[in-house]
């Protein structure tokens, strides 16, 4: 197994914790060590937790740390290998054919129409051509279909591709490739095992205080304590669409406005509530409990 | 080359080979602990991990407990069962309910996949002859041929059509489509002088999605079994992908019996697989023996899955909500139909269904054969509305 012990000069998980703390973005420790593993032993991350923990922010930050081109791929269902891969330029194949058969003179050698020229790249092949520049992102692979998985299998394990016109192409060095996953779907045991993997939590409040604290402007430590309190007691209840990070952060700024042109505190976090809870039900829910869970987490 | 000198060699190179088998012992054997506690451990996990602890030069068991974690890969609800087996095997904490707890699971877990083997075997004596005793014998339940033959031939005559489909990975020519079909067009193109004669599309094919049936034999459905069966036995004879197993007081996997031609044949080879007719229900428990069985639980990913059930679950509902969490994970759709629900208002009462309600894409009416087949052949269309 090919090992690398410092990418960038990253030599140890403290130091990534440190450099992505640098990018704006406050890793634990666990996620610090998941990510400096997977960079060193050349294998993906798998990064799994519910919407709105900061995945894909982890791997902008990550891509930020180690100063590569983030290469996004976004999953949907029936997302097939001409969106991943490579496509042919086809209307660009047959004006050469055409211009060569009308022109004459330059039509001495047969023009070849699987040339670089002709090629799309998509953002795996983009990744194998470019991996010491590039880092793959490929976001939400839990809403593709399961062939789609069984088809990152060869690319995830070998860090290769088949093109059959062309033959295989092969990453002359591992790339870096992050994986995202909502877990709205189990995703197969033959992926998971390819990775290095990491849940990825709801940030303990201290730590979701020092994002908010760090993320928001002008937000006074008195209004992230609070909206940290709530957002996490907000969690708890059985909402269709828990409050994320970027939620509670948002909610600090929000109430902080209201706060700054005149409302007071329970009513500047009240009124702001539609930036937390973004579903009808979800409000009818807390209602009635909204008051009671504004008032202990300002206590 | 004298024998002097081979020994002193043989000698040292021996010597840290043996000190490096001996230091990783425990790490192998926390990977045996982890495997016999039903995680799924590859080799190739192992050496990683084994990688990653190096890499760290571990400061500390908070290193290789990390390590542990991003390269074993445990599923995120059983890390703290994780957790405690790594407190067990390193630090030797002897708590009892942590040492014990997946030792006592694993014959409860034995005990459910027993349900697995035994059918598949009486499966397999279908093939050497035995239906036609089957047929003659009748032994476990008399079926008598009902009246709903023609809403069952109605069914398998719209299923072809109405049944959910997926996209394929493969393409195929068509009329009209999302991507030029490049291949038979340079090859029309070759014909014509290298005139571009007629755009050719092509798209990707269409199949028919797997539908796995869970069908109710316990006591309380016992009114019921019989149409649900013969409803079975009409879907795997349209559709190209069925799976069809009996939940009850364990799991049955009676799709074979139901391929065969002749309804009356199917139902009473399947009647013959079924050892737990008209018993309790232990919905939950039947639902964890076919998830526990990974060529079981493959057969759901991605696959419309109904449930032929009244939800009466005897004791603690937390097994079946759980049971039906995971399930509603790997599926692509569930949905569960009761003769409870006759009315269109219908409001689960029963705990196990009301637990697991939010994991359902939707409860439905199985009161009639009517009501089973207007839902099934409604999968497709509720799923994109």
């Amino acid at each position: 197994m090919a090992v690398r012990r410092t990418i960038v000069g990253i030599g140890s998980p403290r130091e990534l914790e440190d450099a992505l703390r640098a990018a704006y973005y406050l890793a634990d420790e666990e996620l610090a060590t998941a990510a400096y593993l997977a960079l060193a032993l050349g294998k993906p991350l798998l990064l799994e937790g519910a919407p709105g923990v900061g995945k894909t922010e982890a791997a902008k930050a990550i891509a930020g740390v180690l100063g590569r081109t983030l290469l996004r791929l976004q999953c949907y269902e029936g997302i097939d290998a001409a969106a991943a891969l490579y496509e042919w330029n086809f209307p660009r194949q047959m004006l050469a054919l055409r211009q060569q058969s009308e022109g004459g003179e330059g039509a001495k050698a047969p023009v070849d129409i699987y040339r670089d020229k002709f090629l799309i790249e998509r953002p795996m092949l983009a990744c194998l051509r470019r991996p010491e520049e590039t880092m793959l992102l490929i976001d939400e692979i839990d809403r593709s279909d399961h062939e789609f998985e069984a088809f990152l299998l060869e690319f995830l394990s070998d860090f290769q591709i088949t093109i059959p016109e062309r033959g295989t192409v092969r990453a002359y060095e591992r790339p870096v490739v992050i994986l995202t996953s909502n877990r709205t779907r189990e995703l197969h045991e033959a992926l998971r095992r390819r990775c290095i993997y990491h849940w990825i939590d709801y940030p303990a409040p201290e730590r979701e205080m020092r994002i908010i604290m760090m993320r928001a402007s002008g937000v006074s430590e008195r209004a992230a304590r609070a909206v940290v309190a709530a957002v996490g007691r907000l969690r708890r209840e059985p909402l269709a669409k828990r409050p994320g990070i970027a939620e509670a952060v948002e909610w600090a700024e929000a109430a902080t406005l209201l706060n700054e042109q005149g409302a007071q505190w329970p009513q500047a976090f009240r009124r702001s509530l539609g930036v937390v809870l973004k579903d009808e039900d979800d409000f009818v829910h807390t209602a009635p409990k909204i008051d009671a869970i504004l008032a202990e987490a300002q206590a | 080359m004298s024998a002097g000198r081979d020994g002193p060699i043989g000698g040292t190179t021996d010597a840290p080979a043996f000190d490096a088998a001996h230091a990783i012992a425990p790490f192998l054997g926390f990977a045996a602990l982890l495997r016999r506690a039903d995680f799924a451990v590859a080799p190739e996990q192992t050496i990683s991990w084994l990688a990653a602890i190096e890499l760290l030069g571990p400061a500390g068991l908070g290193d290789i407990r990390r390590a542990a974690h991003a390269t074993l890969a445990p599923p995120p609800e059983r890390a703290a069962e994780f957790d405690a087996l790594f407190d067990a095997h390193f630090l030797g904490a002897v708590e009892q309910g942590l040492e014990t707890a997946p030792e006592e699971e694993e014959p409860s877990a034995a005990d459910d996949s027993a349900g697995g083997p035994e059918p598949i075997f009486g499966d397999d004596t279908l093939e050497s002859g035995a239906e036609a005793t089957a047929a003659e014998k009748l032994a476990a339940r008399r079926f008598a041929v009902s009246e709903d033959d023609e809403v069952l031939r109605g069914f398998a005559r719209a299923a072809p059509a109405r049944l959910p489909r997926r996209r394929g990975y493969r393409f195929r020519s068509a009329r009209g489509g999302q991507a030029y079909d490049a291949r038979r067009m340079f090859r029309d193109a070759m014909r014509h002088a290298g005139e571009l004669v007629s755009l050719r599309w092509r798209k990707r094919r269409l199949r028919q999605r797997r539908i796995v049936v869970l069908i109710d034999v316990s006591g309380s459905m016992k009114e019921r079994t019989q149409a649900h069966l013969s409803f079975a036995h009409a879907l795997a004879r349209a559709a190209a992908s069925v799976e069809v197993f009996t939940i009850g007081t364990r799991l049955t996997r009676v799709t074979r019996a139901l391929r065969l031609r002749d309804r009356e044949q199917a139902l009473a080879a399947a009647s013959l697989l079924v050892p737990d007719w008209d018993g309790g229900t232990r919905i939950g428990e039947a639902l964890n023996a076919f998830l526990a069985v990974p060529r079981f639980s493959a057969l759901a990913r991605g696959a419309a899955v109904v449930v032929l059930s009244d939800g009466l679950e005897r004791g603690d509902p937390s097994a079946m909500r759980d049971a039906v969490e995971r399930l509603s994970r790997i599926a692509w759709r569930i949905i569960w139909l009761t003769p409870l629900a006759a009315d269109t208002r219908f409001e689960p009462r029963t705990a196990g269904l009301v637990a697991a309600r939010p994991y359902l894409d939707e409860i439905g009416s199985g009161g009639s054969l009517e009501h089973i087949c207007a839902h099934v052949l409604d999968l497709a269309k509720a799923r994109a509305a």
